[in-house]
C-alpha cells in the first residue's frame, strides 16, 4: 500500500542566494565599503545618475567603483568608465536580473579594501530584481519623471524593498507635467517614510544631497 | 519572466530536502508566496512545470498559497492584514506603516511524499 507523507520544508526559496548576499554584506561592510544596489525601469537614466555620481566622488577622491548589468552590450560600461573610474560590466544574456553570485564573480580581482562606494546597476526592470539580494547596504529605486507618477502603485514589490529612492530627470519635470507631490505620496504609500531625493543628472540638482546620505550611510558602516 | 529562476531554485531545494529524508515519490510540492514578492503564481506554476521535467518532481501537483500583506499597526498596536497591496496602511485606523510583517515570502513550504508504507500495525 501507499501513503501519502508531509515532509516540512519551510525554508526561503532563495536561500542559497540570501545566504551569500548576507556573507557579501558583511564583508563589504567589514571593508568600510558602502555597496548600492540601483533599481529601476529600463530608461529611468539609472547609467547617467551613477555617472554622474560616480564623477562627484571622484572629485572628492573617494575611491569608488561600479559593476552595471544588462541583457546584452557593454555600452553602459563604457559610458560610466568616462567617469574615470573602474567599472565592469555584468552580461546576463537574457536573464532579467542580477543575483549575487554574478556579482560576486565579477567582483574577483577587484582591490575592494581600497574602495569606500561600490554601486551595482542592476538590469532595468521592475519586477524581478525585487528578491534578489546582492550585498547590498543600500537598495536605491529610481523613478523618472517621464514614466508617470503612479509606477510605484504599479510596481509595489520591488519600490517595497528599497531603503531610499530617487526622482530623476528633473530638469524634464515641467514637459512632462510631472506631479511630484503625487509621486512621493505614492512612494510613501508602498514604503511608508522612505527618503526621496529629487535629482537631475543634467543639471546636478540633488546630487549633492544624495551624496550626502551616501556619506552619511558609509559613517554608518564604518566602525571606529 | 524571473519565475523561471525561482523555479529552478525551488527544485533544487525540494531535491536536497526529497534526497535528506531518503527519496520518494512526490505528490506534491508546496510554495507560500507573498502578495508583495513580485512573483506571479500562474508564470511560477508554469515554470515549475518546465523546471520539473525529468526530475523527481515531473508530475508533483503544484500547490501555491497566497500570502496576503501583513503590517503591524502601531496605532492599533496589532497586525493587519491588507485587502490588497497598497497603500500600506492599516485598513481600520488608516495609519501608514512599512513595518511588514508577512507578505514578502518565497517559501518551500512542504512536499507530500508517497512512500512504500509499512504494513499498518
Amino acid at each position: 500500500m501507499t501513503r501519502p507523507r508531509i515532509l516540512e520544508v519551510r525554508t526561503k526559496i532563495l536561500k542559497a542566494n540570501d545566504e551569500l548576499a548576507r556573507g557579501m554584506r558583511r564583508e563589504f561592510e567589514r571593508l568600510g565599503l558602502l555597496v548600492v544596489n540601483m533599481v529601476s525601469s529600463p530608461g529611468t537614466g539609472k547609467t547617467a545618475f551613477l555617472k554622474q555620481t560616480l564623477s562627484r566622488l571622484a572629485a572628492r577622491g573617494e575611491a569608488c567603483a561600479a559593476v552595471v548589468g544588462d541583457l546584452e552590450t557593454d555600452n553602459d560600461a563604457r559610458r560610466l568608465a568616462e567617469s574615470g573610474v573602474p567599472v565592469r560590466q555584468i552580461n546576463t544574456h537574457g536573464l532579467c536580473h542580477l543575483e549575487a553570485d554574478m556579482v560576486a564573480k565579477h567582483l574577483e580581482g577587484w582591490d575592494l579594501a581600497g574602495l569606500r562606494y561600490l554601486f551595482i546597476e542592476n538590469v532595468g526592470n521592475l519586477v524581478c530584481p525585487t528578491s534578489w539580494d546582492l550585498g547590498e547596504s543600500v537598495r536605491l529605486a529610481l523613478l523618472s519623471v517621464t514614466e508617470g507618477e503612479d509606477k510605484p502603485l504599479k510596481y509595489p514589490g520591488l519600490f517595497n524593498t528599497a531603503d531610499v529612492a530617487a526622482l530623476t530627470k528633473l530638469d524634464l519635470a515641467q514637459a512632462c507635467e510631472f506631479d511630484r507631490d503625487l509621486a512621493r505620496a505614492n512612494i510613501d504609500a508602498v514604503r511608508p517614510g522612505m527618503r526621496v531625493f529629487e535629482t537631475s543628472a543634467k543639471t546636478g540638482a540633488g546630487l549633492d544631497e544624495w551624496l550626502g546620505y551616501l556619506a552619511e550611510r558609509r559613517a554608518g558602516i564604518t566602525v571606529g | 519572466m524571473h519565475e523561471l529562476s525561482i523555479a529552478i531554485r525551488v527544485i533544487e531545494l525540494a531535491d536536497q530536502h526529497l534526497r535528506a529524508a531518503g527519496g520518494g515519490r512526490v505528490a506534491a510540492v508546496r510554495l507560500r508566496v507573498g502578495r508583495l514578492a513580485s512573483a506571479a503564481p500562474a508564470a511560477l506554476r508554469s515554470a515549475l512545470v518546465l523546471a520539473a521535467q525529468g526530475t523527481a518532481f515531473e508530475a508533483a501537483a503544484v500547490e501555491i498559497a497566497e500570502v496576503p500583506v501583513r503590517i503591524w499597526c502601531p496605532a492599533c498596536e496589532r497586525e493587519r492584514d491588507l485587502p490588497g497591496l497598497v497603500p500600506l496602511a492599516c485598513p481600520v485606523c488608516g495609519t501608514r506603516s512599512g513595518d511588514l510583517r508577512a507578505g514578502d515570502e518565497l517559501e518551500l513550504e512542504s512536499l507530500e511524499l508517497v512512500t512504500e508504507g509499512e504494513a499498518e500495525a
